[in-house]
């Protein structure tokens, strides 16, 4: 059993290398790796939060966040200590250690997901073979902490938006996987690396014009990113928090750092999902379709980097992480919010058959072409 | 189940005392029961403390209970030991958007008591304000049913249109809310200079801006399809709950005592009234956004006709209005707003009865609420519009 | 109503007010970098003025949530004069608004007879404890510093009346000033025709002497019956004598030097035509009752409407009687501009004319002693009565009309003698 299990393990491994597998031994990547996820975990979702605030206080003729650091950037920071200053509730009705561990049964996934996503050439903490079959897996774990969350605190509200998360995450976890599916089908690989690679070397057939998925697969984009949202609780999608039904959902009863690490989760979450877009659909790194980074030379320009390419696709990522998470904001200022059921109604009336339909005709393109 | 008796136990939506019984379907292990939820009295959509029990079944509402009185501040009863000045003070605060009406009916109350002459640019200012004063109300509305249903952006939009003419009508009055501008025959003091310049540009700018709420709101298809066919009230129910304003509007019956009883001089202009069709809370939110509107282009037709002239009368050292009794009603913001003002000759109304028109449109919210998911029970509390003040007083 | 436009435009044009807000100015105020713009009207903080509060407590009575603590003690001030008697006077202990009682009305400052509340825009005064936000009357003589001036009024607005007042006094000057031009017009006129005419010589020097002391009892009367003092009717009344005699003399002087200025016949001034009220205008009655007015109201009004007419009609009828002698003459620059030098009724030319005069003074009113036996002008307490006056006033003045009278006979008795 255990045999088999590491042999699988092993087997999960791609061909790619990490920047962070420096030398032989097993110890100075293993810290460097967690050093760059816990980075991503941090600051990424930071830069994130700080995008958000801001571009939602200039589209609600705000100024966003101004005191706190250099134009209000440290804001998350300084409501993060903030956070952990507050006192801890626990409702006397609640279920107290499924309480205490729903927050971090929501926020580990997140983590988890980190593990495979690149955000530049060989800038990865790993490449797993079955990495988009592991991302989608992880992440839906979530929304197990969230349905943990609502039922232990004992409360209607909590109750009721762990019950709407758990039932949003069902719909909606379908037409995300058939999306990426087809994503998966065009590249031939479910590695994250390699579908990277393999919009890198993708051409329209007949030319040698390069192009990204985005362009074939425009209806899985949008499907994609619905269904992200979706997955995501972000408005108009947030019917668990819904604030002016629920109270605050699954997290009314949260307090402090508990609730920051929901917080936490959602933030973490809107990157997560900004970096599989920008790896499914955007091209990963590369800055545009057909064009190699500097100093790169393997597979289209995007592999075998010197340190200025490398950087160069990082912050290509960021860049596109950033881009979608300004979509999730901007679709967040302007729209109410959805119904439950018309939710589920678009979900499964809507989405998944054209999920289906992207998915078939990719494949017959692939067959053709 | 054990559980079922613990339920019933902590149960939270009884009251102390009160006969509860749980309907239980099912049986054995599949005994279930339906859930009391307690909206409020502390809670986002409730705009203040009002509470709402509501029987569920799911998601479902099967009835729902308004529980009133927790801002219960005895209005009626404080304004019979305060003079007619301090009255002014007074009623402004129980539907505190909009301060100037309720002021404005109870001057107009005394005054016909006393069967006073109120100055032509009394009369005219008066109309100003009492339409600015409904702008500002159904500005706070809009932005705050579109909160409840999750847009988040036109409230803030709201309350920049809001501050502009706060800080217009508070160079007149001196106060941002609660005005207290009125006074028995006619208005404390007159305009100060540039504020009929400022309002007509106020009105070409707040009529600019309100194509923004159309395209954000009005035209947008996640609220037509949260509001379209939720909570419609038939105008035969909405008239036996006394529900007016814009809630009655939108059922598609054109009342509005500006036209149907003209007080002021709402009888020598044009007053459109906007109607909706099916009462619903997509009409209802087209009425408010028709109402900000009208209310402008009376504000335009009001700065054509005020005139030089007097802004109040000279009165007796203090106000007596004579015995007797009168009933003096007026479209405030929300709907008709009442006065039963019983005076015995005194320095104090005898008794002063409001007849609020939240009060009677919280009255159709059971009616309203029967049979409709959560969120459409929060869209319908968003859009029959109601101040908590104005219930309870 | 209902949108006709195809599914999902709604959506975009959504996205496109909020995107376009983006590049629009923030509308925030940076508040505590940033000062609040508010009008002088604001209701934020309540100013005393101590100097003027007289303690009448009006302010602590009126309050709808008694938030205004006042102490006073009363104080007996020495008389001013040698045998006179002494006076009690408030004295201001203690006044403290506690706001966090106060909810903002305004009507202690609306109550205020004396000017001593006022309203500043000033708002920050928040405490830690609320047992700070009483304040006593040295932090409210401190707002008093921050309360700006009242703000200039909307067109078509009535002048409040401090101004009014103050209008009407600057109107009145612009009448005397007129009226001195007109003067020094007819002198310059004067000049020139006793240029003309040589054989007048130095007579027809325009200096023309006038010795006060005397009263023009007809304005003395009318002053009286208005109800002002005794000595301000004398020195009013005087004057008017001055100015009277003044153009009797210098029109006596025209007729025999130029002989034109025959029209002096003062026209009345709109205001000297005094009419009785208490009839009504039928005319005027009858039509507002048909308006729906009120008895009481329509009453008033045609009382009003009446004697209006009623001057309107005396008024014409001077107007006619005054143009009949003045139309067989040609009417000269002096006959146009005589009745606006009329005009004023007290002012400049007395004043320059009465300190050159060296003659002694007669005998005046006041120099005569007339005890008051409690008898009553009957004609003047008849009028006052008609006014509407209260017995009690029409009486008093009545009395005091009738002590007057008595003086002014005794006066004349004298000067005959």
């Amino acid at each position: 059993m255990i045999e088999l299990t590491s042999a699988s393990a092993t087997a999960f491994v791609a061909q790619a290398v990490s920047v962070f597998d420096v030398g032989d031994g097993f110890v100075v990547p293993l810290l460097l790796k967690l050093v760059f996820i816990l980075a991503m975990f941090f600051v990424v979702p930071i830069l994130g939060g700080y995008l958000e605030h801001k571009v939602m206080g200039r589209m609600q003729d705000r100024r966003g966040p101004v005191e706190a650091g250099p134009f209000g950037s440290l804001q998350l920071v300084a409501d993060g200590i903030k956070f952990i200053q507050k006192e801890d509730v626990i409702p006397r009705a609640a279920d107290p250690w499924v309480f205490a561990m729903a927050p971090g049964v929501a926020l580990v996934p997140v983590l988890l997901v980190l593990l495979v996503i690149p955000i530049g050439p060989g800038v990865f903490a790993l490449d797993l073979e079955l990495g988009l079959f592991y991302a989608l897996a992880i992440s839906s774990i979530s929304t197990l902490g969230i349905l943990m969350g609502g039922w232990a605190s004992a409360n209607k509200f909590s109750l009721l938006g762990g019950l709407r998360a758990a039932g949003q995450l069902i719909a909606y976890e379908l037409p995300l996987i058939l999306a990426a599916a087809a994503v998966a089908l065009q590249a031939g690989t479910l590695s994250l690396v390699g579908i990277v690679e393999a919009q890198a070397t993708f051409l329209i057939p007949g030319t040698d014009i390069n192009l990204w998925y985005l362009f074939p697969q425009l209806l899985g984009f949008g499907i994609f990113f619905l269904a992200a949202m979706a997955e995501l609780a972000r408005p108009p999608f947030d019917m668990p928090i819904a604030d002016s039904e629920l109270v605050f959902g699954y997290m009314t009863e949260y307090t402090g750092i508990k609730f920051a690490m929901f917080l936490l989760t959602e933030y973490a979450g809107m990157i997560v999902m900004g970096g599989l877009i920008a790896v499914l659909y955007l091209g990963g790194w590369q800055l545009l379709p057909g064009v190699p980074l500097p100093g790169c030379e393997g597979a289209g320009g995007i592999f075998d980097c010197g340190w200025q390419g490398q950087l160069l696709g990082v912050a290509v990522t960021l860049g596109k992480m950033m881009l979608i998470v300004f979509l999730f904001v901007w679709a967040r200022v302007t729209y109410p919010r959805l119904r439950e059921d018309q939710l589920q109604r678009m979900a499964w009336l809507v989405l998944v058959p054209l999920a289906l339909l992207n998915l078939a005709v990719i494949t017959v393109a692939k067959v053709v072409f | 189940m054990s559980e079922l008796s613990t339920r019933e136990r902590i149960h939270p939506g009884t009251a102390p005392g009160e006969d509860y019984h749980l309907e239980i379907v099912g049986e054995g292990d599949f005994a279930t029961a339906d859930m009391t939820l307690s909206i409020g009295p502390a809670h986002p959509a409730t705009h203040g403390v009002f509470r709402i029990v509501l029987e569920m079944d799911g998601e479902r509402v099967r009835s729902a209970r308004p529980v009133i009185g927790y801002m219960h501040r005895g209005f009626e009863k404080l304004a019979e030991y305060r003079d007619y000045r301090q009255i002014m003070a007074l009623v402004n605060r129980h539907d505190w958007l909009s301060g100037f009406s309720n002021e404005l009916g109870v001057a107009l109350a005394v005054e016909q008591l006393m069967e006073f002459e109120v100055p032509d640019r009394a009369q005219w200012i008066r109309m100003l304000m009492a339409e600015w004063n409904r702008v500002l109300n159904h500005l706070m509305f809009v932005g705050s049913f579109a909160l409840e249903l999750g847009a988040i952006t036109p409230m803030f939009y709201a309350f920049r249109e809001r501050e502009d003419i706060q800080h217009m009508m508070e160079a007149a009055t001196g106060g941002r809310l609660h005005f207290t501008y009125n006074q028995v025959g006619g208005v404390k003091i007159d305009l100060p200079k540039g504020f009929l310049r400022t309002s007509a540009e106020l009105t070409t700018i707040t009529r600019k801006r309100l194509v923004d709420y159309r395209d954000l709101i009005l035209g947008n298809e996640i609220f037509q399809a949260r509001t379209k066919g939720v909570g419609a009230l038939p105008t035969d129910v909405a008239l036996s709950f006394g529900v007016t304003g814009p809630t009655l509007q939108a059922t598609g019956l054109p009342e509005d005592s500006r036209v149907t009883e003209p007080y002021l001089k709402y009888g020598e202009i044009d007053v459109p009234v906007p109607v909706g069709e099916n009462g619903d809370a997509f009409d209802r939110f087209f009425c408010l956004l028709g109402r900000i509107e009208a209310s402008l282009d009376i504000i335009d037709q009001v700065l054509d006709h005020i005139g030089p002239g007097p802004v109040n009368s000279k009165l007796p050292k203090m106000v007596k209005a004579p015995e007797g009794a009168t009933y003096v009603r007026t479209e405030n913001p929300l709907g008709q707003l009442g006065y039963w003002l019983e005076s015995d000759g005194g320095r104090t109304p005898w008794r002063l009865k409001m007849r609020t028109p939240s009060f009677s449109n919280v009255q159709a919210i059971p009616y309203l609420l029967e049979g409709v998911l959560v969120p459409d029970a929060v869209a319908v509390l968003g859009s029959v519009f109601f101040v908590v003040g104005d219930i309870d007083r | 109503m209902a949108t006709t436009s195809p599914p999902g435009v709604g959506l975009l044009k959504g996205l496109a007010v909020t995107i376009k807000h983006v590049f629009s100015r923030p509308s925030t105020q940076m508040y505590p970098k940033e000062r609040p713009d508010l009008p002088p009207r604001s209701r934020g903080v309540i100013a005393l003025m101590e100097e003027n509060c007289t303690v009448c407590m009006l302010c602590a009575r009126e309050c709808p949530d008694w938030c205004i603590y006042i102490d006073s003690h009363k104080e007996t001030v020495p008389p001013a004069k040698e045998g006179g008697r002494a006076r009690t006077r408030n004295v201001l202990d203690r006044f403290a608004i506690d706001f966090a009682l106060c909810m903002y009305c305004g009507i202690c400052v609306e109550v205020c007879p004396f000017d001593a509340l006022w309203w500043s825009p000033e708002f920050e005064y928040s405490e830690y404890s609320m047992g700070l936000l009483l304040h006593e009357k040295d932090k409210l003589r401190e707002w008093a510093d921050t309360v700006p001036p009242p703000p200039p009024l909307e067109e078509g607005a009535l002048p409040p009346a401090e101004v009014a007042d103050a209008i009407e006094k600057a109107a009145k000057q612009r009448e005397l000033a007129a009226a001195e031009e007109a003067e020094a017009a007819v002198q310059a006129e004067a000049t020139t025709g006793a240029a003309a005419a040589p054989a007048a010589g130095k007579k027809a020097e325009p200096e023309i002497e006038v010795t006060a002391g005397q009263i023009d009892q007809e304005t003395f009367d009318k002053l009286i019956a208005e109800g002002k003092s005794e000595r301000i009717a004398r020195s009013k009344a005087k004057a008017a004598w001055v100015k009277k005699e003044k153009a009797r003399l210098k029109a006596e002087m025209e007729a025999s030097g130029g002989g034109e200025a025959a029209a002096e016949a003062p026209a009345p001034k709109p205001a000297e035509v005094h009419v009785e009220a208490g009839q009504i205008d039928q005319e005027t009655y009858d039509q507002l009752i048909a308006e729906g007015k009120t008895e009481r109201m329509a009453r008033a009004k045609a009382k009003a409407a009446y004697v209006k007419k009623e001057k309107a009609r005396l008024r014409a009828e001077q107007a006619a009687a005054a143009a009949t002698p003045a139309a067989g003459t040609p009417a000269t620059a002096e006959t146009a501009e005589a009745p606006a030098a009329e005009a004023p009724a007290s002012g400049a030319p007395a004043t320059d004319a009465a300190p050159a005069s060296g003659a002694p003074a007669a005998k005046r009113l006041g120099d005569v002693h007339v005890e008051g036996t409690g008898e009553i002008d009957q004609e003047t307490f008849d009028r006052l009565i008609a006014e509407g006056k209260s017995e009690r006033i029409a009486r008093s003045k009545a009395k005091a009309a009738w002590v007057k009278k008595r003086k002014q006979e005794l006066l004349d008795q004298e000067g005959d003698a």
